[in-house]
């Protein structure tokens, strides 16, 4: 018990420096992935072991209807039960150019595909940094609005003009889905700003038609669209019933959008502000540059959030009688010969959009990701 | 109190008291020996700002010329920050006047625009730009409020990172990078802007003690450029070893100014006695 002694015994000095070892077998790779993630405790194990087979029953007993025995062509609702149990897609292939399309002209569908395809060619350069030949092709994005306009109504360049009335299917969601979304951001953006304005007169409007957007349902304001809007118009002007439901629809989801994004304003400290005022940039510049990217960094998910609200929102334009998707659906069940099959009709539909929304979905994960530079 | 006591400056190169806390290390900024003739660069006039009810600076005059350095110290809460937050108009002044680089300070957003070109500020939260990489960072004023051609900025920019001996961080992002070296960029934000004042809010005070050192450091190499600093700080080692002037603020007011060695080791007022009997913890 000397304490001179106990006291040296607790000092320690290292005389060697250690080797770095690899990590113990089981701890990297498949296999320590898999202790980590499945079996990592009894419970976890269990857990595992009792999702694969809930999995399993589900997908066994779901697959006979939707696959092994279901049917592909046939003529009608009798046909299809004469030759199998399962689900009578036949209905889809018969329908499935109205569910395209709706009824535009049928000689002139390759003017709404080849909108389409060249969505792909627009949408590229916005939403991925990498596309080839960005900043050329983000010309073709500004002008592809003019594009498919031209092309889908026609009455120019030879083409005949093409009713809007006609319109419908999946090509009606995508013309209000993607005018919607692609107008309500800007819009919304503005409306954020202005919101938080110092301007008082800028600041009311904003929370005017923000709260009034935001206070009336959206079947409302379509409504509004198609019945009342004609009292304020002077007597004999013609507005496209598809036009006002696009301005609707955008109005509505720009709302939403600028509380989203002035929500992420809000998170961005005062000091960025006050750094980007004393390097000496402006309003606009402090906010392009510095708090908007922010702000709208933060708000990813609430803005994709509210496009897959717009995006299936879209399908309430029923209400006003355009061919949505699920307008043409209920035109296939009408059809005598097809009678009864609306679990099949309303699976695909619902398939359309899963497939739509579940694309943005991740689309916003992966951006996130690569925006993302707080390592803290 | 008056401005022109700093006019009486004379070289003290040889100051040898051992306050110097912190480490900073022994290099001494040649000290201005003599103000009279220099440019006024800042000028201060009777100037009272109020935040609702609160009176928070009083009659401030201060007169600061081309090159001098100056260090503010005092209570929390006495106005400090917001002294030197209204010289770039960050924050208004309601009555009285500043005159920056012979620019007077209104609501024309066209004075503010030269002043603020010409006025750097280092915050104690350094205010970095998370979303923009280091690079980015410094040459973003530059670029947009230069007009200068993005090579020649980024030229620049690296520069002013090799100053602040931070190049190899060029293509990190802000929220990468240990305090210190943040601050150091942030300075280097600054100066990418070419002021003739800059303005410092405590820079040293969210940092570990290890990294006061390198942004003291790199303050102290900028000194010896012969830069017009006014320095919000409690570092009494940097004001000791830097400073032309020491002002001592408290309650809104400038209650004392002096050269630093006067200031540390003969203060008039009791309240300067007491609070440096605080802060050197003596
Ligand atoms: N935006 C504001 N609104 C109201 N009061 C404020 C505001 N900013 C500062 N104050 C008050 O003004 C006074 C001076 O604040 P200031 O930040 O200038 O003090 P300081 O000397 O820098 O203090 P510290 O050493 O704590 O930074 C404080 O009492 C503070 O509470
Ligand atoms: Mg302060």
């Amino acid at each position: 018990m000397a304490p001179q002694r106990s006291q040296s015994a607790r000092g320690y000095v290292a005389t060697v420096s250690l080797p770095a070892l690899p990590p113990p077998i089981g701890t990297s790779g498949l296999t320590g992935w898999m202790r980590q993630n499945l079996f990592y405790n009894l419970t976890n194990s269990l857990m595992t072991i009792f999702t694969v087979v809930l999995i399993w029953l589900l997908f066994s007993s779901a697959s006979g209807w939707f696959v092994f025995d279901a049917v592909m062509q046939a003529g009608s609702k009798q046909e299809c039960l004469k030759i199998d149990s399962g689900a009578c897609w036949a209905v889809i292939g018969k329908r499935i150019e109205q569910f395209m399309f709706g009824f535009y002209p049928e000689a002139e569908r390759w003017r709404p595909l080849v909108c389409f395809l060249l969505l792909f060619v627009a949408i590229g350069p916005l939403l991925l940094p990498s596309f080839p030949a960005r900043r050329q092709m983000l010309w073709f994005s500004a002008f592809y609005p003019v594009l498919t306009g031209v092309l889908l109504l026609g009455g120019a360049f030879g083409m005949p003009p093409v009713k809007t009335a006609l319109f419908g299917g999946f090509m009606l969601t995508l013309i209000v889905g993607v005018t919607g979304i692609a107008a309500s951001l800007p819009l919304g953006i503005l409306l954020a700003l202005g919101r938080q304005s110092k301007l008082l007169a800028v600041r009311t409007l904003s929370v005017m038609f923000i709260e009034f957007m935001r206070g009336v349902p959206l079947i409302t304001l379509l409504f509004v669209a198609s019945t009342m809007l004609n009292y304020f118009l002077p007597p004999g002007t013609h507005f496209d019933l598809l036009l006002r439901v696009l301005i609707m629809v955008t109005f509505f989801s720009a709302a939403y959008i600028a509380e989203v994004i002035r929500g992420g304003l809000q998170a961005i400290p005062a000091g960025q502000y006050e750094a980007a005022q004393a390097i000496g940039l402006n309003y606009w510049q402090t906010t392009r540059l510095v708090t908007l990217p922010q702000a709208l960094k933060i708000s990813i998910p609430g803005i994709v959030n509210t496009f897959i609200g717009l995006y299936k929102d879209t399908t309430l334009v029923i209400v006003i009688g355009l061919l949505d998707p699920l307008g043409i659906g209920r035109a296939a069940l009408a059809d005598a010969n097809w009678n009864g099959l609306s679990n099949e009709i309303y699976l695909f539909v619902a398939l359309f959009f899963f497939v739509s929304c579940f694309a943005m979905s991740r689309y916003s994960l992966w951006l996130e990701k690569r925006l993302a530079t707080e390592h803290r | 109190m008056t401005p022109s006591s700093a006019s009486k400056t004379t070289a003290r190169k040889t100051a040898t008291r051992s306050k110097a806390k912190n480490g900073v290390r022994e290099k001494t900024a040649p000290k201005r020996s003599d103000k009279a003739g220099n440019m006024s660069v800042i000028k201060i006039e009777q100037m009272n700002k109020w935040y609702g009810d609160f009176h928070v600076l009083r009659d401030i005059n201060l007169e600061v010329y081309e090159g001098e350095r100056i260090v503010i110290c005092g209570p929390s809460g006495s106005g400090k920050s917001t002294l030197i937050r209204c010289i770039n108009r960050l924050e208004v002044h309601h009555k009285g006047c500043i005159i920056v680089n012979n620019t007077e300070l209104t609501s024309d957003l066209k004075n503010l625009e030269t002043i603020r070109k010409n006025v750097g500020m280092v915050f104690q939260s350094f205010n970095l730009f998370p979303h923009l990489t280091v690079l980015e960072n410094c040459t973003l004023g530059p670029i947009w409020v230069h007009k200068m051609p993005k090579a020649e900025a980024e030229a620049l920019a690296m520069e002013y990172l090799e100053r602040v001996r931070i190049p190899e961080q060029a293509g990190k992002y802000p929220g990468q990078l240990s305090g210190g070296q943040q601050q150091r960029v942030a300075i280097a934000r600054s100066l990418c802007m070419k002021p003739n004042i800059m303005l410092f809010d405590e820079p040293t005070s969210a940092l570990d003690p290890e990294m006061i050192k390198e942004v003291l450091d790199t303050m102290i190499e900028l000194a010896e450029t012969g830069m017009t600093m006014l320095v919000v700080t409690h570092e009494m080692g940097f004001a000791n070893k830097v400073a032309d002037r020491v002002i001592f603020m408290d309650e809104g007011q400038i209650v004392e100014q002096n050269e630093p060695e006067a200031f540390f080791n003969n203060p008039q007022s009791d309240r300067t006695k007491l609070f440096l009997s605080q802060i050197l913890g003596h």
